[in-house]
């Protein structure tokens, strides 16, 4: 259930860690690897019910709660946006209700350089995918 | 004359730029191809001094722009060997012109029990249409097979066609494989059952010349977007005696003759299909597109395609890790691929970073991504300006999506 973004690598570990690379290789090989130690969901989930429309690649979530935590499992077939993912769990993932809500994902996504160069395309995904974890606290 | 692909660059100013730092290597030509200075100045040169309505004005810029836009549906007539004006009629890309064959002679002559053939690798513009007509009228839509290697199955094909089958809509260059049909024979077979024949040709048009008396096609449609020419604009080709007796589906201004509350005369030929003030300036671009595409030595612009992508295969057959999807033997522009444990979509945006333009996904031709069991794959597609070192560059590019993703 738990992975380690949200809890081990948070948002501020992203934006200081995508704050060293200069060069565009740098900064997707990083998100490629991120991508890769976010833990894969059962095949069982990958269901209709759990896809996020709005994306390219095909991308599921699920959201749980414990107490007043959220925990969401993600998982997509291509690895940038897997790597996005993480990206994006790094700020939700067992957070409150309140914490979900709060949080400036625009200003987030804004100082993530790379974010800015996403497609328009690619970038609906993400805010398609912010907006299904953010209904998900407010439920 | 003969062809030198160095000089030809420089008449597309798009093509000397950097995308995110590196020299721009455009292969999504079978998406839009880039446009030549001739077609640019062309619209360019309209708006600053011809705009005006057409078929309306009783003054000079009106009486002009008639003029340059009619001058271009003959250059269209030429282009095609159309036997007359009035069978060309302009739309604004193939999907308008599939639709209007659809909506105008399907809703008119197809009921229950009849049916109507596309094959299997149609892009979307050729089923969606038929399909809501098919809804509408009970016609019945039945695709023709593709074979393993994504060539039409015309033993399939020939065991499809009877009496039922009233029409055949089919891809002349597959958007999503780069199959050349066969269409001559389809056509020839078709008209034998007594059915009506259109021809895609979207992806067909920029490679070499059209001849639809030729071909005998009751119908060709096909975008000038993709002829070098601008978006907005298209041609429907249709046989003069088919057209005269079809009724229009869409009404305005300018398609008709008199109108009165209680009836209203249509238009003659070609106007009766064009309701509303057309895209003039695209018109006259086409037209611009179209002389320039002419005045090349067209069978050393094939000659060179042909080199270009050859090349291609031949570096895809090597490379490791590489799938071809479609592996027709007579192929037009396009190479599609899948690389084995990478998401097109990945490998696309991998590619753009290196200024590699592709596209990927399923190319509006889901039936056909079915057909070969992926949900989509990268396209390159080529163009007249392309050359073996974009091919070199691709190459060098996937070598890193490989570092990145493996
Ligand atoms: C084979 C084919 N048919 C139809 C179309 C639709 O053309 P347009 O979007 O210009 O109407 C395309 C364009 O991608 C195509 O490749």
């Amino acid at each position: 259930m738990s992975s380690v973004f949200g809890v081990d690598i948070t948002s501020e570990d992203i934006l200081e860690n995508l704050s060293f690379f200069d060069s565009w290789e740098e900064r997707y090989k990083y998100i490629i690897d991120l991508g890769k130690e976010l833990p894969a969901i059962d095949e069982s989930l990958k269901v209709d019910a759990n896809i996020v429309r709005g994306c390219q690649s095909q991308v599921w979530l699920v959201p749980t709660v414990e107490g007043d935590q959220y925990f969401f499992q993600v998982d997509s077939d291509a690895h940038i946006v897997r790597g996005l993912l993480a990206i994006i769990l790094s700020a939700f993932n067992g957070k409150t209700a309140k914490a979900i809500l709060d949080f400036d994902v625009d200003a987030y996504f804004e100082s993530i350089d790379l974010i800015r160069h996403l497609s328009p395309t690619r970038g609906n995904g993400l805010r398609a995918m912010v907006s299904r974890i953010k209904d998900a606290a407010q439920a | 004359m003969s062809f030198d692909v160095n000089i030809i660059r420089q008449d597309f100013p798009i093509l000397a730029q950097t995308i995110n730092d590196k020299p721009l290597i455009y292969l999504d030509n079978g998406a839009t191809t880039q446009k030549p200075n001739a077609v640019i100045d062309a619209i360019c040169h309209y708006y600053r001094h011809d705009n005006s309505n057409v078929h309306r004005g009783a003054h000079t810029l009106s009486d002009r722009a008639t003029g340059y836009f009619e001058q271009a549906r003959q250059t269209v007539k030429a282009f095609i060997n159309a036997a007359s004006t009035d069978e060309i009629i302009w739309t604004k890309g193939t999907t308008e012109g599939v639709n209007l064959v659809a909506f105008s002679w399907g809703l008119e002559n197809l009921k229950a029990g009849d049916r109507v053939l596309v094959s299997q690798m149609e892009h979307h513009a050729n089923i969606v249409p038929w399909q809501m007509v098919c809804q509408r009228t009970g016609a019945e839509l039945v695709p023709i097979p593709v074979t393993e290697d994504g060539e039409l199955d015309m033993d399939a094909f020939k065991a499809l066609l009877d009496s039922r089958v009233k029409f055949v809509s089919m891809v002349q260059v597959s958007n999503a494989l780069g199959t050349v049909n066969p269409v001559k024979e389809v056509i020839e077979l078709a008209h034998q059952v007594g059915a009506k024949v259109l021809i895609d040709g979207a992806q067909a048009v920029a490679h070499w010349p059209i001849d639809v008396a030729e071909l005998d096609c009751d119908f060709y449609a096909f975008s000038g977007h993709k002829l070098y020419g601008p978006t907005g604009i298209g041609v429907l080709y249709g046989k003069q005696a088919l057209l005269d007796e079809m009724t229009p589906f869409m009404g305005g201004g300018e398609m008709i003759e008199t109108v009165t509350f209680a009836k209203t005369t249509y238009n003659k030929l070609p106007y009766k299909f064009e309701p509303g003030t057309p895209n003039i300036a695209g018109a006259i671009g086409l037209g611009a597109a179209i002389d320039y595409v002419t005045a090349l030595d067209r069978k050393a612009v094939a000659a060179h395609e042909h080199d270009v992508l050859q090349y291609a295969l031949e570096r895809a057959a090597g490379y490791e890790g590489f799938r071809l999807i479609g592996n027709a033997k007579n192929r037009a522009g396009v190479m599609s691929f899948v690389l084995d444990g990478a998401h097109p979509q990945d490998v696309g945006t991998l590619l753009d970073q290196q200024g590699v333009a592709v596209r990927t996904g399923n190319h509006c031709a889901m039936p056909i991504m079915d057909h070969f069991n992926v949900t989509g794959t990268v396209r390159a597609s080529f163009a007249l300006y392309n050359s073996r070192e974009d091919v070199d560059g691709l190459f060098n590019a996937l070598d890193k999506v490989k570092y990145f993703l493996f």
